[in-house]
């Protein structure tokens, strides 16, 4: 089942003085529980990309539709509700917020969402246990390494149980050990629990796990391999 | 709210030397301003305390156009049912009749100006306490045709108590009226102006000396406490009627009032520049707060925070800082306010000569009222409010896609 669909997408800066097509017409579908990989050289346009699939930035043309819903119709107000309740992201730099601890970092998004605090407590627990940080609870993001960190945004990511997960070169700031975890963590999340992920990446180790490779090269779709 | 108040505490904490430089600020400020401005109110308290307890009371009932002419002409002849009137007002507190004028003392050498003062020495005790001045003699009785002088006019006229002197002066027809009185007392009145002018005697003997029977220039009147003093002159206006004025301690001490304000506006504007550098201190920092954390609020707008939320939250954080070093402010003045209150500054030199000049005593008092200390609160929230406004606009402006690649 189509959980993605992007039609006819496209994305130009500088429209009016000097025009530079990040995006440039992808149309392509995304199903529930994939764990697909955008490739590409640098400047291809796999961040902005994922930055319209998560109703962070505006396509010029085009459109997002997640779940029905096509999110670059949607207000600033409304997308803000939509990502909250539908996106989960994970950043290359891990992105938590400094003065939360692990737990607090994880529970904040379900605040957001106004979950009880017993329920969310019990699930930022259950998440960071399942990313193997049960005993991190308390720390603080400059007490955790770097995977420490990234393990955290994929809990913090899950938390809100989102319909999928965009990383955006998530293992780009870890070392091969950390990336190798993250990378198991995030296949197990995916055979197990069915979470969709898509990823942007450099990573030729993220590429072997992914199930679903697609190269783009001057914001075009030049291959999309199913494994 | 709970949450994003714990996380704009956290955040103020995040670099705690700034946090803590910029609170400082803001606590130097505030205890700066809580402090003069309580010593500026307590010397204004100790003004009015002295206008009101040595002369004025708190009002004064006269015969309509008594004010804009000060003659015994304008005398009014004191009925039972007018004292019955004023008594009944619930806020009145003691009455006391005077007869005003101004006569010449002569003594065997020297001869001045002074100013007659007719009182009823039982009831005017209660509002002026002159029994308390009194630095030699006893007291008048209401009955005694003797005088008491002011300690300064005495040492200027050579008198002791129990010495005679002479008064020339005007009766109420305008005829010429000599009089010997013995002197029963000398007083050392706070006011310098009372203390080298005022002739005391029972407003029996000055009826008797200025030959109108019944009659007197003011009715002087005291309330419970300062705030009733309004209340009691408009209930008295409406119970007297229009044949008689009924003027407050302000209406008779202009002069005074405007002092008052004008040095109030002086001080407002020192405190406004100190609270403007304040200010720009809290605006400083909160500006830093906020630009260094664009990515920051970002992420936070990416997973799902509405702007209005951040923004609550970036307002919590300034008004932190600011009530934050205005509470320490605060509590730092208390006790320095306090001392003071307790051991007033005795001024000598110069500043005693004007403060003497001005009809003062030379002392500096404070004033713990508790609106000196919570207004400078006020003032710093209002500041912080809005200066809390910069992270708010900067927020509304923020695309989520360019804050994450800051």
């Amino acid at each position: 089942m189509n959980i993605i669909e992007v039609r006819d997408l496209y994305k130009i800066y500088n429209e009016k003085l000097l025009p530079v097509n990040a995006i440039n017409g992808i149309n392509v579908n995304f199903e529930t529980g994939e764990f697909t990989t955008i490739v590409g050289p640098s400047g291809s346009g796999k961040t902005t990309f994922l930055n319209i699939l998560g109703g962070l930035d505006e396509p010029s043309r085009g459109d997002v539709i997640i779940d029905k819903v096509c999110i670059n119709q949607l207000s600033e107000s409304k997308k803000t509700d939509f990502r909250m309740k539908n996106i989960g992201f994970v950043f290359q730099s891990y992105n938590l917020i400094p003065v939360f601890t692990a737990l607090e970092n994880v529970e904040f998004i379900m605040q957001l969402q106004g979950q009880s605090k017993t329920e969310r407590t019990s699930r930022a627990k259950e998440l960071l246990i399942a990313v193997g940080l049960g005993d991190r609870l308390s720390s603080r993001p400059s007490e955790l390494s770097g995977g420490q960190q990234q393990r955290v945004a994929v809990a913090r990511a899950l938390a809100s149980r989102p319909k999928f997960i965009l990383a955006d070169e998530p293992t780009a700031n870890l070392d091969s050990k950390s990336t190798e975890n993250l990378l198991d963590i995030m296949e197990k999340l995916n055979e197990e629990e069915h979470v969709t992920f898509i990823f942007s990446t450099h990573d030729q180790r993220v590429v072997n796990k992914a199930k679903r490779v697609i190269t783009i090269e001057d914001g075009r779709v030049v291959s999309d391999v199913r494994k | 709210m709970n949450t994003y108040f714990q996380l704009a505490w956290r955040n103020v904490w995040r670099n705690k030397r700034r946090t803590i430089i910029t609170a400082a600020s803001v606590f130097f400020g505030v205890l700066l301003s809580a402090v003069m401005t309580s010593m500026q109110e307590g010397s204004y308290a100790q003004y009015i305390k002295t206008i009101v307890n040595s002369y004025s009371g708190d009002l004064q009932i006269h015969k309509t156009g008594y004010s804009d002419d000060k003659v015994i002409k304008n005398a009014f002849v004191l009925q039972p049912e007018i004292i019955t009137k004023v008594k009944t007002q619930k806020q009145v507190t003691a009455i006391s009749p005077r007869l005003e004028t101004f006569a010449m003392v002569s003594g065997t050498e020297l001869s001045k100006n002074v100013m007659i003062l007719g009182i009823q020495p039982s009831t005017e005790d209660e509002i002026t306490h002159l029994s308390r001045k009194i630095v030699s003699g006893t007291m008048l009785s209401d009955d005694d045709n003797a005088v008491m002088t002011g300690s300064t006019l005495a040492r200027y006229m050579k008198l002791e108590a129990g010495d005679t002197l002479m008064l020339i002066g005007q009766d109420f027809k305008g005829l010429p009226v000599v009089a010997h009185f013995p002197v029963k007392a000398i007083v050392k009145q706070a006011s310098p102006e009372l203390d080298r002018s005022a002739v005391y005697m029972s407003v029996k003997a000055c009826q008797h000396f200025l030959n109108m029977p019944d009659r007197i220039t003011s009715l002087v009147v005291m309330t419970a406490h300062n705030e009733d003093v309004a209340g009691a002159g408009k209930s008295l206006r409406s119970t007297l009627g229009s044949g008689f004025e009924v003027e407050d301690w302000k209406a008779m001490n202009r002069i005074l009032l405007t002092q008052i304000e004008s040095d109030r506006a002086s001080g407002a504007i020192i405190k406004g520049i100190l609270y403007l550098i304040i200010a720009f201190g809290i605006f400083g920092t909160t500006m830093m707060m906020t630009l260094e954390r664009r990515k920051e609020f970002g992420v936070l707008m990416a997973v799902g925070m509405k702007k209005y939320k951040l923004s609550m939250m970036l307002l919590f954080e300034t008004v932190l800082i600011g009530l934050l070093g205005s509470l320490a402010g605060i509590l730092g003045s208390l006790p320095i306010v306090w001392y003071y209150v307790e051991h007033p500054i005795r001024l000598t030199g110069q500043a005693a000569d004007s403060m003497t000049q001005m009809d003062f005593e030379p002392v500096m008092l404070f004033c713990t009222e508790p609106s000196i200390f919570y207004t400078q609160a006020l003032i710093i929230l209002c500041f912080s409010l809005l200066i809390g406004f910069y992270p708010m606009l900067h927020v509304r402006k923020l695309k989520v896609n360019k804050a994450l690649r800051s």
